[in-house]
């Protein structure tokens, strides 16, 4: 039967038959806590279940928030009031007296000095300057969690009623659930003609490009279902993408690589770029990778026309390919099982991970830069930890084995095998997708061609032998955008302002390397060469301890004999220092060999004569 | 007054001088030192001559024309001014013949003395080399000018420390109306304003009332925070040379040699001489009150029994004198100076008398010194204990019967020190309870340590027993500071604990620097040192709590990766063939589920039947072989063949050669995939990164390490809120456009008002030992 609607959660009213099976779409000004009581309801509904969808706007206003502050405040009220009554001109007390409250928790991800690592003893004067440089971060860092209080949206979420599996919960559930403007955002394109498309959201999420295989071109602003451009290019598709912004973007055809406006005008053909499988755009530096059929990966800066680099992989035919977004590395899939790692300004693979025992089919990075999705020929779908070990977090064979995979905003992976779409869900933001129970599935009309997450809204693309797919996925992206960065709703003035700032703030394609802030290290080799070379012209060290020279003494006391005894004495104790260190360097470098020692075949007294 | 002495001594020996020479030209009768002329010679008698050379004697003691040329009485060949000539010609005047006057006098011999002196002397030295005096001059004005500039020091330091610098530097006041002015002739005119007037009148707001109490007119119109701590500086300042002084006045005292102290004394007593005789040129006016003084010290003398021989000691020497010759001189010796003492004097060249008044009266302490005391308001250690006992102060005052009780020098002198204290500024006041807050933890010690070394104390016994009294009264009031400075210190133990370095030191620092609210009475002190205690103690657990619920995530985070690190080495058949669970619930509600597990087994069976071909692994493990020997440092073969020995086809150099002709190469660190079979990462450096890298480290730091963590925090609007942004990047100099800049004054710092006193440091800067410098820095800072 119908468990009694807790306050918190939106249970429907139930209706009867008669009425539209709809539910009650819910609004922004509706409260919470009147949940209309049900009458006598004929009898128990089909399907047991709780959904609740957040569409990212307009938000729930009811939702109790979770406060982002520290409840407790750092020094007790009571005493501060005591203290310091303050009194303003109209004799009213500041209810809030003090400075604000420091979020501690909150600001703990935003620090970025480690504080673990140990740094060697500094004089005074470093040391002040040190602790400037902490001070001034953990002011960031406390600035930085109060000012996540602006970050009012919350992302959505799908919940079963108990037990109740979300993987069964199908598309047009969650539509009837949810409010007309989301509702919206499901829509299927019919384009049987033109074979299997790949699409492409922009950066803001706002706009969609789709390329059949057989030629059709089209771009579009997606939520307003408003048609900016359709061509028909005459030529196998094979990929396309949209550049910095939405008035252009690339489309890889049989032949090269061409570049169209967003009214479908090619503006230019880049005939250095053949036979172009797959594009990726890094957003940041302006680059757009390209890997093709040849075995090439180039790179092209778009900002200047100009091809960065253009790296041969050694690997045949080039045909997956996923950027990672946090360091804008390139991560390409090969036949042999192996991803490799690619940076324009190095030309070997910056690393080189075997994946699959079978050739990789699809790969795919999560926002954060943390894990990587791959999928081979095996059938196998694994997660990679890609901080420093490369190694994988967790592994699932899939019965048909994964064609597509994509990473959400949020860290949601999906996977199309077939005609079918999978998407598993983790913890939370920052965990892996957990590969046990599928969170949501939905079965298309055609194979699976290729899939991407819409930026900033809760949709996922799917591209198929049948045209296109928007898929609602609850709880996929991330529900606060960055005004000045990614602005959905931006106009043509604010664009072209964006343009400019972001051209301005272009990233150099050399600084791409596994770890970003690896840049922000001194770089040690140079350091200690020049170091080297300033002592070769010097003819000595200037930075050497000076030896040491005893005091003058009187009395007699200063005397030669006890000149050079003091010296001497000083000469032993460093020596006999650095014997003891020595030694004890060797009796933890024997005690580790004796661990490492397999102990269970005892010695025999023979094996002395063993050679 | 001085001078009007000396011209009325010149005038009476000039009339002295006059009159014996009446009495010679009567006795002796000499013609030559009156003119004649010779017709009247023959004219008159002797009576006529007699009468006018009266006249003529009279006519000179105006003293123009005393002495008339002589009458030539031989002609000379020439006749000069520049010639002497005396007796005829050829005869040259010599020194010797200036030497021998006829008689002896008492001003002849000084000449003489010199001239002696001149001769005796021999050569005079060469004037040193040019370069050499240039170098002492350069050297004299280099010390001269470095120990000016360095009252800079402190400021140039803290002007470079601070975080931003705005120039022009000095700030205007902010001009602070209170609203009683502002509103003053202004009415309300409007209906809204009638209106908002109504409204604030109805709820009695304050329109027209003084808004500023006394008390807060007086906090804003303290002096600045700056200027105190300077003023605090000079006070400390001043203090470490007072007690300089005093240890060494100590430590002279102390010195048994009676040898060494007559020494001392007639040294005194020659320099007061040489002084007097300098102030009577320079300045009359103190050498007359210098008199006055001696005068006085005469005037005491003669009240007293001092030198009277009416002591024990003379007593007991008037026993001895009949016997000992030594007694007796001593005794004749103190009389000898009651004389002195009690003679009255008017020509200052007696310097006994003022020697006696130096002994008494110099002070162990100098001026200057005092003088600085004074202004600073106490550091005379009774004074600077009433001071610090603030509050006791007043009690004191309140006592009626406690003056009144003292005898009646005590009472005098005790007022004295109150009129003292009076007339120092209401700044000082300030000052003084900005340092009681400021110096709280050190002050028990301090006031220990100040404790009485007082040459003063044994001047008066009376005096001291009132100031026991007081000594007791503070050392009460120390014991209560020291138990609430103690309840304080483990307060901020306390919030060392709980909330880590930084805030524990700030909340103190804010302490310390509230003005407003000042400790009046021991009572409130400690009242705030228990609220302190309170509150620190409500500070709370939760903070720990949620520190360690913050660390252990992470400590599970890492943990995963320790111990891949520990795994040494995994297997790659293994991790690549690791039984995965294959997907149960897969997309399609439909009945694919049951058929799954032989779907399942026969692909694999398809795709074992694959890849039978392409050992994929072996491959990997391959090419992973070469990338670390393509690493790998290689040796340098630097062998010759042929060289030393036979050469040709087919013959190699010798193993031993070999050996000692490679160079091996050093091993590098380990590579980051050692550990990781499945992985091939690219030792090679990003050149083209490596050119955006920072490659010199910056001056104060030594290890990169250390500079690496003062840039990793981001400073870009990207990763920062722009209120973080703006304070990340303010500029370090700030100048407001359209003001001229000056050059920093010494009134702009504070520097006037104490000028003095800077100099009394720079002139005793050299006598001060090195650790006192140090300390004076460290007060400075």
């Amino acid at each position: 039967m119908e468990t009694a609607p807790t306050p918190g959660k939106d249970v429907p009213p139930k209706k009867d038959k008669l009425q539209a099976k709809r539910k009650k779409p819910r609004r922004y000004w509706e409260e919470e806590s009147t949940p209309t009581a049900t009458g006598a309801s004929p009898g128990p509904p089909a399907k047991k279940r709780n959904q609740e969808f957040r569409p990212q706007r307009p938000k729930n206003s009811g939702v109790s928030k979770k406060s982002r502050i520290s409840r407790t405040p750092q020094v007790p009220r009571k005493a501060r009031d005591q203290k310091k009554p303050q009194r303003s001109l109209s004799g009213a007390q500041d209810p809030f007296p003090g400075p604000a409250p420091a979020p501690v928790e909150e600001a703990q991800k935003f620090r970025r000095i480690d504080k673990s690592k140990k740094i060697p003893h500094s004089k005074t004067k470093t040391r002040s300057k040190l602790e400037v440089a902490e001070a001034e971060e953990e002011e960031a860092s406390v600035r930085a969690a109060r000012s996540e209080l602006l970050l009012v949206e919350e992302p959505g979420f799908l919940e079963g009623e108990d037990g109740e599996d979300t993987a069964k919960i199908l598309q047009t559930d969650i539509v009837e659930a949810v409010d007309i403007a989301s509702a919206a955002k499901h829509f299927s394109l019919n384009l049987r003609q033109f074979g299997p498309y790949r699409l492409n959201y922009s950066q803001t999420g706002r706009h969609l490009a789709f390329g059949g295989r057989r030629g059709h071109v089209a771009a579009l602003d997606w939520v307003t279902k408003k048609l900016t451009c359709e061509i028909n290019v005459m030529e196998a598709v094979r990929d396309i993408q949209f550049l910095h912004s939405e008035t252009l973007f690339a489309v890889a055809q049989n032949r090269w690589l061409y570049i169209y406006d967003n009214q479908g005008i090619e503006l230019h053909c880049i005939r250095r770029c053949d036979r172009v499988t797959r594009l990726e755009f890094l957003p940041f530096h302006f680059l757009l990778a390209t890997a093709s059929e040849t075995g090439f990966l180039t790179y092209l800066d778009v900002s200047v026309g100009k091809i960065v680099a253009a790296l041969n992989a050694r690997a045949g035919r080039l045909s997956v390919m996923a950027q990672n977004p946090y360091n804008a590395v390139i991560h390409l899939g090969h036949s042999n099982g192996t991803v490799s790692l690619w940076s324009p300004a190095v030309k070997e693979p910056l690393a080189k991970i075997l994946c699959h025992r079978g050739a990789v089919r699809a790969v795919a990075v999560d926002s954060t830069g943390t894990y990587m999705a791959t999928s081979g020929l095996d059938h196998q779908l694994k997660i990679f930890d890609l901080r420093g070990t490369f190694q994988p977090l967790s592994a699932r064979t899939l019965p048909q084995g994964a064609g597509h995979v994509a990473f959400s905003q949020r860290g949601l992976l999906v996977a199309g095998m077939g005609d079918v779409v999978n998407i598993w869900a983790g913890q939370g933001k920052a965990s892996p997708p957990s590969l046990e129970q599928p969170y949501l599935t939905h079965r298309l009309s055609g194979h699976v061609h290729d899939l991407q997450f819409c930026p900033f809204e809760d949709v996922l693309g799917v591209g198929h032998s049948g045209g296109i797919t928007s898929m609602l996925v609850p709880g996929a992206a991330e529900p606060n955008f960055d005004g000045l960065e990614n602005n959905p709703y931006r106009s043509r003035k604010q664009r072209q302002e964006w343009e400019v700032k972001a051209l301005l703030e272009k990233v150099p394609a050399e600084l791409i390397c596994l770890d970003p802030r690896a840049l922000a290290e001194v770089d040690v080799i140079s350091l200690e060469q020049a170091k080297k070379e300033r002592i070769e012209r010097l003819g000595y060290d200037p930075d050497a301890k000076a030896p040491f020279q005893p005091k003058l003494k009187q009395k007699g006391r200063s005397s030669t004999a006890s000149l050079v005894k003091r010296k001497k004495k000083v000469m032993d104790k460093e020596h006999r220092d650095k014997v003891r260190q020595s030694l004890e360097q060797q009796q933890k470098q024997q005690q580790k060999q004796e661990k490492a020692k397999p102990t269970g075949a005892r010695p025999s007294a023979l094996d002395r004569f063993v050679r | 007054m001085c001078e009007k002495q000396a011209t009325a001594m010149n005038v009476t020996q000039a009339a002295e001088g006059l009159l014996a020479l009446s009495q010679q030209e009567e006795l002796v009768d000499l013609p030559s030192n009156h003119p004649l002329s010779a017709s009247e010679d023959e004219e008159d008698g002797d009576g006529e001559r007699k009468h006018q050379k009266l006249l003529e004697t009279i006519s000179s003691l105006n003293g123009t024309n005393r002495w008339k040329l002589t009458e030539r009485s031989e002609a000379s060949l020439k006749v000069s001014e520049f010639n002497v000539t005396s007796k005829g010609s050829g005869e040259k005047l010599a020194l010797s013949d200036l030497l021998g006057p006829a008689k002896a006098s008492s001003s002849l011999d000084t000449v003489k003395k010199q001239l002696n002196r001149v001769k005796s002397k021999k050569t005079l030295e060469l004037p040193l080399n040019k370069e050499e005096a240039e170098r002492i001059h350069r050297e004299v004005a280099f010390n001269k000018t470095s120990q000016i500039l360095s009252k800079w020091d402190p400021i140039v330091l803290n002007n470079r420390q601070a975080e931003q610098l705005v120039f022009p530097m000095e700030k205007e006041p902010p001009a602070y109306v209170p609203i009683e002015h502002a509103f003053h002739g202004w009415k309300a005119t409007t209906p809204l304003e009638q209106e908002v007037f109504n409204l604030l009148n109805k709820n009695k707001q304050p329109v027209t009332d003084p808004l500023l109490t006394p008390m807060e007119k007086a906090s804003l119109k303290a002096m600045s925070l700056e200027e105190a701590k300077m003023r605090r500086a000079e006070l400390q300042r001043a203090r470490a040379l007072q007690s300089y002084y005093e240890a060494r006045a100590r430590r002279e005292k102390k010195i048994k040699s009676k040898k060494y102290h007559k020494i001392v004394k007639k040294g005194k007593a020659k320099k007061a001489l040489k002084d007097f005789e300098q102030l009577q040129k320079v300045d009359p006016n103190a050498a007359l009150e210098e008199l006055e003084k001696i005068e006085k010290a005469r005037m005491m003398e003669r009240m007293s029994l001092k030198h009277q021989n009416s002591g024990k000691w003379a007593k007991s020497k008037a026993i001895m004198a009949k016997y000992d010759l030594e007694a007796r001189q001593a005794m004749q010796e103190q009389l000898a100076k009651n004389k002195e003492l009690t003679q009255k004097l008017q020509v200052i060249s007696e310097s006994e008398g003022e020697e006696g008044e130096a002994e008494e009266e110099e002070p162990l302490v100098p001026d200057a010194v005092n003088e600085v005391q004074m202004n600073g308001g106490g550091t005379n250690p009774w004074m600077f204990r009433k001071y610090n006992g603030d509050a006791k102060e007043g009690e004191i005052q309140a006592d009626p019967e406690d003056p009144e009780q003292l005898p009646e020098t005590v009472a005098h002198e005790f007022s004295e020190s109150e009129e003292d204290e009076r007339p120092v500024e209401e700044e000082e006041v300030l000052l003084q309870e900005f340092e009681e807050k400021r110096s709280l933890r050190k002050r028990s010690e301090l006031n220990h340590n100040a404790k009485p070394v007082d040459s003063q104390e044994t001047k008066d016994s009376n005096c001291q027993e009132v100031l026991s009294e007081l000594r007791v009264l503070s050392q009460k009031l120390n014991k209560k500071n020291h138990q609430s400075q103690k309840q304080k210190v483990n307060s901020v133990a306390a919030t060392l604990q709980v909330q880590g370095e930084e805030p524990a030191p700030e909340e103190e620092e804010s302490l310390l620097l509230q003005k407003p609210e000042r400790v009046q009475t021991m009572e409130e002190l400690e009242q705030l040192g228990k609220e302190e205690y309170s509150e620190n103690k409500d500070l709370p657990r939760p903070v720990l709590e949620r520190e360690q619920i913050e660390r252990t995530p992470r400590n599970q985070l890492d943990a995963p990766k320790e111990k891949t690190k520990k795994e040494q080495m995994i297997d790659l058949q293994n991790l690549l063939t690791t039984k995965s669970p294959s997907v149960k619930s897969l997309a399609v509600p439909t009945a694919i589920e049951e058929l799954e597990d032989e779907v399942d087994r026969d692909q694999k069976q398809m795709i074992k039947e694959a890849f039978a071909g392409d050992d994929v692994i072996r491959e990997f493990l391959k090419e992973k072989r070469e990338a670390v020997k393509a690493n790998k440092p290689r040796d340098v073969d630097l062998t010759l063949p042929g060289w030393g020995e036979w050469g040709g086809v087919g013959l190699k150099p010798s193993a031993k050669k070999r050996r000692r002709f490679l160079i091996k190469a050093r091993e590098g660190p380990p590579r980051k995939d050692k550990n990781l079979p499945n992985v091939i990462i690219n030792e090679k450096r990003n050149i083209h990164a490596a050119a955006h890298q920072v490659r010199v480290l910056p001056y104060p730091f030594t290890h990169h390490q250390q500079f690496e963590r003062t840039i990793q925090n981001p400073i870009g609007s990207t990763w920062n809120t722009q209120r973080a942004v703006q304070k990340l990047t303010t500029p370090k100099v700030i100048t407001k456009p359209g003001h001229i800049i000056k050059p920093i004054k010494a009134e702009d710092v504070g520097y006037c008002s104490s000028k003095s006193d800077l100099s009394v440091i720079q002139n005793n800067g050299k006598q001060l030992s090195r650790h006192q410098q140090k300390k004076l820095k460290k007060n400075s800072d």
